[in-house]
């Protein structure tokens, strides 16, 4: 063991941490990862599953309900027209955006503990989107023609309006989606077939077979893959950015009082990657911790998380208090009062809601003890994204409940339409995540075997001091050979 | 051969995809211990001057494609392509529907401009861009392909686990299952095995 730390310093000169928590085999990491899709599954994901599976049919309960009576059954009124159905879109859509970061921006900056977190993540932007599309899909009002938000020619003869942010926001999300979608099928399709050729059933092998497209790990194929996952890691990252910026637009472009500020789009997306990252620490200390897979998430993964949890949460922090500097600076009375009744207004207590979870509580994360902490990670993640939430809920609706004219100020409160639908979304999410969980690679198998020392060809050329061992023969052969 | 089919048979080379030289034979189908083994190997064969080989490794293997000979993958102009076309789309889209086919006066603004018209241009350039990046990809790799020989080998199942392999086609001009058999041994193979189409393999530790 001593002699094989010693080899990965050798390799890595610039005495890198190791990425796992053990020196692993190829077919361990394997095992570790495909050997959970094939087990009984265990009592506790049933139990989960049911429980995510009544969130579910509570959700599609509420929908039913809303479209039968319409959207008078939400606790919308007149001066606050988008209620808990946009809090939520932003809400789910923010969450997603930890998944591409992941995969995407840090695959560019060659950040390799990415690899034992993306997939896991990139799911969950996936099912996180998902959530996110239902809400405006259901707010229209006359879902039956929802269609009318996309370009289709139609009887009326008539076009969406393209200088609408709201318009804009269909094709942000909808291609967000889509190229997620590409990019986390893209990226399993070598795992799949690392499951298709593990395969003891018919069915299975079938199934997978027909899933992971015939790979066969050729390096023709590797080289135009590894291509096109750069290339969609380099598309990815300005959509990721672009979509909470054009989310903000929806908010930003209108000239509602703490809306209409520039600061909007990096301030969303700041935001989004916070209780992305949040979100992402939630799940994964609970399954890796189920799935035994502490050697390959290791608590040095989670650390840097946290890091990025604490800076992005500074940064929104700092967001807040700068929109406060600028309702002041501007001279502007109605942006001066927005803010003031934000902080000191009926609502208050879900505007400090939202500062101490935002910005207070992850500080705690300067404290290497703090962020090393499973038991206060979770709880952290949890309250992030309960803060989060209360942003959203602080800009729509306070800001909304308010505005120019004083005789039509009111008070939003959500019916038990409104607070229930939010929960069964979370429904939604996890009977996904689990369905994910239990059927698919849920850590990239090759690209954790891509970064390991001895994937590395390099890795096996003599050291002087035998370390090839058992392979040194064939090693020694082929070099006469060439010689 | 007529050149066209030549050039088939080097596009469809080019995606790894070989036809068997008879009925009988598919190729041989060579096992090495590792990455930097197969790299080597690699490298002589292709020195030796075979041309219609591959590896098959459960993680690209650095450094393999200067090894095998290999130029750059061409992905990224095909993606260049779908995304000057999703650019074009996207302006077009929002300047016929709103300027030409049905324009509506709101608030005496312009019919059609470049600033609102910046995010789905953005948006659609990145979706055609990623779209044509995969099916590009796929495309040059000649997948799907759900039959492949090769999964004839009970061995190649570990391609995909910890196998490192290397298999040269018997259609290759070079080919010739003696002499190329102990190439391969002679290169540091553990395990070397005949893929006949039919389906039966015959193995020789």
């Amino acid at each position: 063991m001593s002699t094989e730390t010693h080899h990965t310093s050798a390799v890595h000169p610039l005495d890198d941490p190791p990425l796992f928590g053990r020196d692993l085999s190829f077919h361990e990491v394997t095992e570790l990862v495909a050997g959970h899709t094939e087990k009984k599954t265990p009592t506790a994901w049933f139990g989960a599953f049911a429980l995510a599976n009544a969130g579910l049919l509570l959700l599609f309960a509420m929908i039913a309900y809303l479209f039968w009576n319409g959207t008078g059954v939400w606790g919308l009124n007149n001066p606050v027209g988008w209620g808990f159905a946009i809090v939520n879109f932003v809400f789910w859509v923010g969450i997603g955006h930890a998944g591409t970061l992941i995969s995407a921006i840090l695959f560019l900056f060659r950040q390799q503990w990415r690899t034992a977190i993306n997939r896991s993540a990139e799911a969950m932007t996936i099912f996180a989107v998902m959530c996110a599309l239902i809400f405006p899909g259901i707010h229209v009002g006359r879902v039956w023609v929802a269609y009318w938000m996309l370009p289709i020619p139609n009887q009326m003869e008539m076009w969406p309006q393209f200088k609408s942010p709201l318009l804009w926001d269909v094709f942000a999300v909808s291609t967000y989606f889509t190229v997620s979608l590409v990019f986390w099928y893209i990226g399993m399709v070598p795992d799949l077939a690392t499951m298709r050729d593990r395969a003891t059933t018919g069915l299975r092998r079938k199934v997978l077979g027909a899933l992971s497209l015939g790979w066969t790990g050729a390096n023709r194929h590797w080289r135009n893959y590894e291509k096109t996952y750069l290339l969609l890691a380099a598309l990815a990252t300005p959509l990721v950015l672009s979509v909470h910026s054009v989310v903000s637009f929806d908010f930003a472009v209108s000239i509602v009082p703490g809306w209409h500020t520039t600061i909007f789009p990096p301030y969303f997306v700041a935001g989004a990657i916070f209780s992305g990252f949040a979100m992402v620490v939630t799940l994964l200390v609970i399954s890796r911790r189920i799935y035994h897979l502490e050697n390959i998430i290791t608590i040095g993964h989670l650390e840097k998380m946290n890091i990025i949890i604490l800076l992005t949460g500074t940064m929104v922090g700092f967001a807040y208090i700068t929109e406060f500097f600028i309702a002041w600076y501007s001279g502007s009375k109605y942006e001066q009062y927005a803010f003031l009744n934000r902080a000191f207004g009926p609502y208050a207590w879900a505007y400090w809601t939202m500062m101490f979870c935002n910005l207070i509580f992850p500080q705690f994360f300067w404290f290497k003890k703090l962020r090393r902490s499973i038991p206060f990670m979770f709880v952290v993640s949890i309250t992030t994204n309960i803060g989060m939430w209360f942003e959203r809920f602080v800009i729509t609706v306070v800001s909304l409940h308010r505005d120019y004219l004083p005789s039509s100020w009111d008070y939003y409160t959500p019916t038990w339409v409104d607070i229930l639908t939010f929960v069964g979304s979370f429904g939604l999410f996890f009977t996904l995540f689990l369905l994910f969980l239990r059927f698919a690679p849920m850590v990239a198998i090759a690209e954790v075997k891509y970064v390991m020392p001895k994937a590395d060809p390099h890795f096996y050329e003599g050291h002087g001091d035998g370390h090839a061992g058992e392979a040194a023969p064939e090693l020694a052969k082929a070099t006469t050979h060439t010689s | 051969m007529s050149t066209l089919k030549e050039l088939a048979r080097d596009i469809k080379g080019s995606m790894g995809i070989f036809d068997g030289k008879d009925e009988s034979l598919y190729g041989l189908l060579a096992e090495f211990r590792h990455p930097g083994a197969l790299l080597e190997a690699a490298r002589s064969v292709r020195e030796a001057g075979y041309k219609r080989f591959d590896t098959h490794t459960p993680f690209p293997v650095h450094g393999m494609d200067r090894a095998m000979g290999l130029g750059n993958s061409i992905v990224g102009w095909i993606t260049v392509g779908g995304g000057i076309a999703g650019m074009s789309l996207g302006v077009w889209l929002q300047w016929w529907t709103s300027a030409v086919d049905y324009p509506i006066n709101i608030s005496g603004k312009p019919f059609f401009a470049i600033e609102p018209s910046i995010p789905v241009i953005f948006e659609l350039t990145i979706l055609l861009s990623a779209l044509s990046a995969v099916i590009g990809m796929l495309a040059l790799n000649g997948l799907p392909r759900l039959y492949n020989p090769l999964f004839y080998s009970d061995r190649f199942r570990r391609a995909t686990d910890d196998g490192f392999f290397l298999h040269i086609a018997a259609s290759d001009r070079r080919f010739d299952l003696e002499a190329t058999g102990k190439l391969l041994r002679d290169l540091g193979a553990t395990y070397v095995e005949t893929i006949r189409d039919s389906g039966t393999v015959d193995a020789e530790a």
